[in-house]
């Protein structure tokens, strides 16, 4: 009993993690009906390049790298859009698909060209090591828990944009009808720059999380896409609570396979997810029924 | 002169919608464009407001030119259009959708106290889906999301389309006040009699090109219906 708790325990903790790598796959998804398949690449990059910023400014914590790589994720993630995928959207979403699988490619062997095959790490201190006494001998740990309350407070945050300010509405509206936006006064080329950088925002959070908690190296990615997409498509599209609910269960599925066999954590949370899409293909908490 | 439409075209791939289509408007008239299902009606105002490209001719609101102009650009010139089938935001309550007309404007005129008191309905149901309002309810919300932009031009899309004459009587009573507070407004009307009763001058496109322009109430049936339905230039 108290290792099946202590499993789901920690299937919440990590699969926060997955609602974290999730939460700009399913806003970007959700505004711009764009699948973006370099999604688990772009983590890996910005846990390659936190890396790199340590190793230029000296920073302790990979925690401070955020300071530098979260603006410039923004800029990048805008620029993209406007520059690369704004003019592939359309009526035909196989175009983006080919064009975001394009840049998997790219990034995976740009990061293999400028930091070699081997597997690295972000050193998290003293916080990967520390726990915190639970009753019933259980223990928590502080670095999963920090993520857990960074998923919370980040996707409360995206929430909080999207429902209560200006452009919120407009994302939702052109999410709504694109065209109607536009002759509303959206500048919806712009806006779909605003959406990526924001979704770009979330990825270096993801990286830096990710980066600190598990060993990566430049083939990485699509494993990290899977769970994302995995996260996404349980919680139910374009809902990002849903999407956090739906990392964590694919979480906790996880962590219960694994209970019983190490070669069952994967195929658990699999399972899970087909389970899902045969009994709830909307997802569990779909934004509206149309 | 507050429009100056002259010798438009417009095309859908190979496909000519618009031909040389010239259409005026001056400062607080009302006009209506009539003519049959695919006379090129809504792709005029579609052209005006910036969602259709247009070839040769010319644009001019106020003076300046709209041809090339986004959509985004062209609303905050004063030129609004209440779209074909109302395309109201749908996962947006009332409110909201009427704060979108008010993304880019310029100006005061239209406030929301101001779209509650011309639609009192809508206040009611202010913090509801629009998809939980009647067809009615949801074209005010659409010309109210309008009006929110401060047009100084409002162009309405087939305002009738699927509503009740009884409804329909209420929106164009409506209009009336719109046009009142010095809003020039055309609309597209399928209803030839509410079209005459309502607008101070008519146009009828037929097959993308205009076969008649004239005063309403010195136009007669007769006239209009050799227009909407004769040959290509019999009108």
């Amino acid at each position: 009993m108290k290792a099946i708790a202590d499993s789901i325990l920690s299937g919440i903790l990590l699969g926060s993690l997955y609602g974290l790598f999730a939460s700009g796959l399913s806003l970007v998804f959700g505004v711009m009906r764009l699948v973006n398949v370099a999604h688990g690449d772009f983590i890996v990059l910005c846990a390659f390049l936190a890396l790199a910023i340590q190793h230029v400014t000296g920073f302790g914590l990979p925690f401070l790298t955020l300071i530098i790589l979260v603006p410039l994720m923004f800029v990048f993630g805008y620029l993209l859009q406007r520059m690369v995928l704004n003019p592939a959207l359309g009526p035909d979403i196989l175009r983006p698909v080919l064009i975001t699988f394009g840049l998997s490619v790219i990034v995976q062997n740009g990061l293999l060209q400028g930091f070699s095959a081997d597997s690295q790490k972000l050193q998290g201190g003293r916080l990967e090591t520390a726990s915190m006494p639970l009753p019933d001998g259980l223990a928590i740990g502080a670095f999963p828990l920090l993520t857990l309350v960074v998923a919370v407070a980040l996707i409360g945050l995206l929430q909080w944009v999207l429902y209560t300010t200006k452009i919120g509405r407009a994302l939702r509206a052109t999410s709504d009808d694109l065209r109607t936006a536009g002759m509303m006064g959206v500048n919806t080329p712009h806006l779909f720059g605003i959406a990526a950088g924001i979704a770009m925002i979330t990825i270096a959070v993801a990286g830096v999380f990710t980066g600190i908690r598990t060993s990566f190296d430049a083939s990485a990615g699509p494993a990290w896409l899977i769970f994302a997409f995995e996260a996404v498509i349980i919680g139910g599209l374009g809902s990002l609570w849903g999407t956090l609910a739906g990392g964590i269960i694919l979480g906790i599925a996880q962590a219960i396979g694994a209970h019983f066999s190490p070669g069952w954590q994967m195929l658990a949370g699999h399972v899970v997810f087909l389970a899902a899409l045969i009994f709830r293909p909307r997802g569990l908490f779909p934004r509206r029924v149309e | 002169m507050l429009l100056e439409v002259s010798h438009v075209n417009a095309f859908y791939g190979d496909f000519q919608a618009l031909f040389e289509v010239s259409l005026q408007a001056n400062t607080a008239e009302a006009l209506a464009i009539i003519g049959a299902n695919g006379a090129g009606k809504s792709t005029l105002l579609n052209a005006i407001a910036g969602n259709v490209a247009t070839k040769g001719g010319s644009i001019r609101f106020i003076g300046d030119s709209l041809s090339g102009l986004k959509p985004w650009n062209i609303v905050t010139r004063g030129v609004t259009l209440v779209p074909e089938g109302r395309r109201l935001f749908t996962s947006l309550t009332v409110q909201e959708n009427l704060q979108m007309g008010a993304y880019a404007r310029k100006g005061t005129d239209w406030t929301l106290p101001k779209v509650y008191e011309l639609f009192p309905r809508l206040k009611e149901r202010s913090n509801q889906a629009v998809t939980s309002l009647s067809g009615g309810e949801q074209q005010m919300v659409a010309i109210g999301r309008a009006l929110m932009s401060n047009p100084e031009l409002l162009m309405c899309d087939d305002l009738s389309l699927g509503l009740a004459p009884v409804v329909v009587q209420d929106i164009y009573a409506t209009l009336g006040k719109v046009r009142k507070s010095g809003v020039t407004l055309i609309v597209v009307e399928q209803n030839v009699q509410q079209a005459l009763s309502f607008a101070d001058r008519v146009y009828c496109l037929q097959e993308g090109r205009v076969t008649l322009e004239g005063v309403a109430r010195e136009l007669t049936l007769e006239d209009v219906s050799r227009a909407y339905f004769g040959r290509r230039g019999a009108a």
